[in-house]
Order: C-alpha cells, then sequence, then structure tokens
C-alpha cells in the first residue's frame, strides 16, 4: 500500500505539472491538428487526370492506351487478393486479367474487377467494351477511396505522441536532475523504480488521453475511417505509446544537461519522423533507408495503425501482430535499460 | 515499518540511548576523481552527535562540509567510514547504492539549493512529501508543517512565486513534514537579508525546541554561534576543532568565530588568507 501511495502521489504531481504548463498542453493538441489541417488543404485539389491499372499476367489488350499507366501484378492468390483490396480502396482503376490472346480473337477470355463507386473505374469500363476481340467477364468490388488525409492522420497523431513521449519524459527527467528536484526526492524513501514508474504512467495517461481526444477529432469532423477493431488500434497505440516512452527513459537515465538532451532527443525524432513513412510511403525509399526506417517504432506504429484503419486488418494479421510484437519487444528492452541506466543525480 | 503521528514527538524509543551514541560518524572520508588531481572532499572525519541538539558544521567553502552532510543524509557513498544511528550502521562505504528506508524516514533535508516541481503549490508539495513516507494522516501532518514553520499565508502559492524567505521556510517545512527524528539544513540561509535569517533562526530554535536533532552546515559565524549547541570546525576534509561556541571562543581568547578559524588555520571563513 505504501508502494502504491508514493506511486499515486508521484502520478498525480506530474499530471497537475502536465495541465498547468498551458503552453505545453495547448501544444499537444494544436500541433496534429495545424499538420493535418495543412496537408488536408494541401492536397485537397483534383486528383491527376491518370488512370492506373493494375494487369495480372503477361497478356495486355490495352497496352496501347496512352493516358494510362500499368501495374504489373503477378499472377497468384495472395497477389489477386491484394489487388482486389486496391481496386476496393480506389488506389487502382481496373484490374484486368486476360488469357493469351491467340490468332483466334474470339478465343480469347478476359476478367476484370471494377470498383463501381469509382467514377475512373466507370470510364475504363466503357473504354474496354470497345476490345472486341476479348470476351469479358465482369466483378465488381465495393469500397471507399482512402483520402490522403486519411492515410497521413495516423503518421500525424504517431508523430505527436513521439514528441510527447520522447519529450515528456525524457526532457522533464533531465530538467528535474538539472535543477536538483530529483536530488531531492532521493533524500526520501521513495525508491528509483517507483519514481520511475509514476513517471511513465503519468505520461502514459497523458497521451492516451491527448491521442483519443483528437482521433475522436479526427474522425467526426474529417471523417477519417477505422475499419477495423478500436480496440485493436488502442493496442497497437498503447504499445507505441509506451515504447516512444522507453527511449525517452533511455536519453534521460544520466544526462543532466538540458541542451544535450534537447540535441539527443532532435535526433531522434527528426529522422523518424522523415523515416517512418509518415509523410510518404516508403515503397519508393533508397533500400538503406527503407532497413534503416524499420529501426524506428514509429515505422511498425503507424504501419500497425493504418493496417487496422484503413485496410481493417485484425489482431490476426500479420500486419498488426508483427509490429506490435516488435514494439512490445523495443518497449521491454527500452524500459529495462533505462531503468537500469537510470541515476538519481 | 511503523507510522508516526506528527503530533506526537516519539522521545521515549531513544531514552535508552546514551547520548553520544544517537548519531556518530566515524573515519569518513570521500575523494573525487577530477584532474589533474583528485580532490580529498573528506579525509577521516568523526562526529558524535547528541540528541535534540543543534550541532553546527563551520568552515568555509570547500571544507567538505556538503560532502560530509551528502553522506550523513545517504546521498553519496563514502570512499571509507560509516554512520551510525542509535548504534546501527545505516551508512557505509560497503553499503548500498541508497541509505536504508527507516534511514529516510527519520531525517529530514533541506539543501542549500533546491527546485521543486514546476506548477506545483507548496501545499500540493507538502502533500506529495507526505505521500512519499509512512505517514498515517496526511492531511495533519501537511498542517503541522505550515504550522510549524509559518507559512500558512503563502504556502497556497507556488514557490517560485515566493521570496527567498518565504522559498527556504516552505524547503523547510517539507523536510518536516513526516516529523523526522534528525533534520539537515545545509546552508539554509544563504542568500537570504538579514531579517529572513533571523526569521528563519526562530524557525530552527523553534524545531529544536520540539526534541529534533538539527544538524546545520553554515559558513556564517553569526548563525553558528545564535543556533548551535555544539559545532565542529570543518578545514580541508578535516575537523580542526570541536566543542561549544562558548568555550571554543574561551579557549582561544577570541570574539567571535571568524577570528578564532584565522587563529587556527591562518585563513578567514571565506577561505581568503
Amino acid at each position: 500500500m505504501t508502494t502504491l501511495k508514493r506511486l499515486w502521489q508521484l502520478f498525480v504531481a506530474r499530471n497537475k505539472e502536465f495541465y498547468r504548463d498551458r503552453g505545453s498542453m495547448s501544444w499537444n493538441f494544436l500541433f496534429p491538428v495545424l499538420i493535418i489541417a495543412g496537408f488536408a488543404f494541401a492536397y485537397s485539389g483534383k486528383p491527376k487526370p491518370l488512370f492506373t491499372i493494375g494487369v495480372i499476367g503477361q497478356t495486355n489488350p490495352m497496352a496501347e492506351w496512352q493516358y494510362a499507366k500499368f501495374v504489373e501484378i503477378p499472377e497468384g492468390e495472395e497477389e489477386l487478393s491484394k489487388a482486389r483490396e486496391k481496386v476496393g480502396r480506389h488506389q487502382l482503376d481496373l484490374l484486368v486479367q486476360v488469357s493469351s490472346l491467340g490468332a483466334d480473337a474470339e478465343a480469347a477470355r478476359g476478367k476484370y474487377w471494377v470498383n463501381a463507386t469509382s467514377p475512373q473505374g466507370d470510364t475504363l469500363e466503357k473504354m474496354l467494351a470497345s476490345i472486341k476481340q476479348v470476351e469479358w467477364h465482369r466483378e465488381e468490388i465495393t469500397g471507399q477511396a482512402i483520402r490522403f488525409v486519411d492515410w497521413l492522420t495516423p503518421g500525424v497523431i504517431g508523430i505527436n505522441m513521439m514528441f510527447s513521449a520522447l519529450f515528456g519524459v525524457g526532457y522533464v527527467l533531465v530538467r528535474y536532475r538539472k535543477s536538483g528536484v530529483l536530488k531531492r526526492l532521493k533524500a526520501t524513501p521513495v525508491r528509483a523504480w517507483e519514481f520511475l514508474m509514476a513517471q511513465i504512467l503519468s505520461r502514459f495517461v497523458l497521451i492516451s488521453v491527448t491521442t483519443f481526444v483528437i482521433f475522436l477529432g479526427a474522425i467526426l469532423i474529417l471523417g477519417i475511417p477505422v475499419h477495423g477493431s478500436a480496440w485493436t488500434l488502442a493496442l497497437v497505440m498503447a504499445v507505441g505509446t509506451l515504447c516512444l516512452i522507453s527511449i525517452g527513459l533511455i536519453v534521460a537515465a544520466r544526462v543532466s544537461s538540458e541542451e544535450l538532451a534537447g540535441g539527443l532527443l532532435n535526433m531522434m525524432t527528426w529522422p523518424m519522423m522523415f523515416l517512418s513513412g509518415v509523410w510518404f510511403s516508403l515503397e519508393g525509399l533508397n533500400p538503406w533507408l527503407q532497413k534503416a526506417s524499420m529501426l524506428s517504432p514509429l515505422t511498425h506504429m503507424v504501419a500497425a495503425a493504418r493496417a487496422v484503419m484503413i485496410d481493417g486488418e485484425g489482431l490476426m494479421s500479420a500486419a498488426v501482430y508483427m509490429p506490435l510484437i516488435i514494439l512490445s519487444a523495443l518497449a521491454f528492452l527500452g524500459l529495462a535499460i533505462g531503468s537500469w541506466l537510470f541515476r538519481w543525480e | 515499518m511503523s507510522s508516526r503521528n506528527p503530533y506526537v514527538w516519539e522521545m521515549a524509543q531513544s531514552d535508552q540511548i546514551s547520548n553520544t551514541g544517537f548519531l556518530e560518524v566515524r573515519d569518513l572520508a570521500k575523494t573525487y576523481k577530477a584532474k589533474p588531481q583528485n580532490v580529498e572532499a573528506v579525509r577521516g572525519i568523526d562526529l558524535k552527535i547528541p540528541q535534540g541538539v543543534c550541532f553546527g558544521i563551520l568552515g568555509p567553502n570547500g571544507a567538505g562540509k556538503t560532502t560530509t552532510i551528502e553522506i550523513m543524509e545517504g546521498l553519496q557513498r563514502p570512499d571509507r567510514g560509516e554512520v551510525l544511528f542509535k548504534g546501527k550502521t545505516v551508512i557505509s562505504a560497503k553499503g548500498g547504492a541508497r541509505a536504508p528506508r527507516a534511514w529516510s524516514e527519520a531525517i529530514g533535508i533541506q539543501f542549500q539549493q533546491t527546485a521543486l516541481q514546476d506548477h506545483l503549490t507548496g501545499r500540493e508539495l507538502l502533500k506529495l512529501f507526505t505521500g512519499l513516507y509512512s505517514l498515517d494522516n496526511q492531511d495533519h501532518a501537511v498542517e503541522y508543517a505550515i504550522k510549524t514553520c509559518e507559512i500558512g499565508e503563502f504556502v497556497d502559492r507556488e514557490p517560485k512565486k515566493l521570496s527567498g524567505g518565504q522559498r527556504q521556510r516552505v524547503l523547510l517545512a517539507l523536510a518536516l513534514v513526516h516529523s523526522p527524528e534528525i533534520v539537515f539544513l545545509d546552508e539554509p540561509t544563504t542568500g537570504l537579508d538579514p531579517q529572513a535569517r533571523r526569521q528563519f533562526w526562530s524557525l530552527v530554535n523553534k524545531i529544536k525546541a520540539q526534541g529534533r536533532t538539527v544538524i546545520l552546515t553554515t559558513h556564517y559565524m553569526d548563525e553558528a554561534e545564535v543556533l548551535c549547541d555544539t559545532l565542529v570546525l570543518v578545514d580541508r576534509g578535516q575537523v580542526i576543532d570541536e566543542g561549544a561556541p562558548r568555550d571554543l571562543l574561551k579557549k582561544y581568547d577570541v570574539k567571535n568565530l571568524d577570528e578564532l578559524f584565522l587563529k587556527r588555520t591562518g585563513r578567514d571563513l571565506r577561505g581568503e588568507v
């Protein structure tokens, strides 16, 4: 009970400090809103007048269409399934599979998948009808288009969490150490693990509340979809938060200079911000940078959050449980190292 | 661990301890690694501190006062020696990184300079600190500390909005909030104006009258003369003399402790030759 009481007192004190620091608290809410609004505005123009057609196999009867971009889809059930999902999300305007066009045109059989809610798909379907040598079989796929803001939101919220976790724990602990607050607490019966646990819990709760409010705002105001389970998303965010807090803890374990802590935290946050697939897809990135991005917890958290929100993946999907396993391992490792390295002075 | 009521000063438990056996420091030594050469901050200090007195550690800056007191508080580990409380070793060179919890419960500390958590009022800080100790009634403990240190007028303000003297009184209240048997005051009046210093002295006399043992480091001679029952003169990490202030003045036939220090070391208490 005494331990709980100590922990509770430290937890309450830290929370009060946070919400009375109006500037810092406002920034936690304002920053992601400004970023999302800015990008929503920047990408709110009309899409490029370009058709994107997925072609399964080698045969492409539309090869001469100059205004279309063709994406080669390898044959196979898994690839087909992924391509169909892209049609559902309007990432592909049309998906086409044609058996080889032989000398006898009537022998050719083709199949295409189209999203009935896609204007591009509708246009392409009409154009497809002009290819008379193929006997077309139609399959309709349903699904809403992904807006850039839908794709961006999990990443921006992740960035906000990252800054809040790293600076809220890392920077504050260093400030406490430098100003003598930690030395004063060391002179009390409180133990290091009790103190650290209170700081971690306090920041965890504050980030959770902030993130929940921002998510709610994004869903209600911007109509951001969450196709998967909200609980799975909450789990991803919770484990991601712990992981990010643990990084802050490592930075703050021994450093007593705010300048050094600021430099170290910036050195960590800026690469994570740009190499975690928050602003743009990592697909076209240099392979070395792609590998480096795998070291960032933000990469895994954002990927899992997008898998849940956009693709509707569940906990049993590798797109969700693999990042969760990595984040859990990193969080455990980070918390263990941070606690082990921690010094009051 | 037993809880204490801050309104009841438990003298009974220590009645059986002889005065000299209350708090003892044996052969304390501490060297700091530094370049070009290590600094021997404390070089074999022995102290015997009776219960219920104000015990002063007097010396110039860099004499080793703060290192000695921080070792006694359990904030630093000595290279050699030990600290005994009621006959039991609480601090030693071979001990753990932290002092035993029971020792942390028994002492209250006011540092020379302490920053406090931002955005918390004095009352909230007192409440926080009561939660860190084994106390049954936190609210009573807070009120007791407020009353003892006479901080009721400004306890609901944030410390950064207080004057130096008011802030030191809040810090003293934090040191007293769990009703410790021993109170360490490390140069508590440094930087205060004369009026604030005198107010603080009256508080120290008040807590001494409650039966607590006060261990005070200072480089103000007048402070040591007014407050201390016994004092040790420390220079270059060693005790160079010990006794009641009046006895020391009489022994060396000097008017004040500054003269005494000058006579004993050839330097004054500010470390000047």
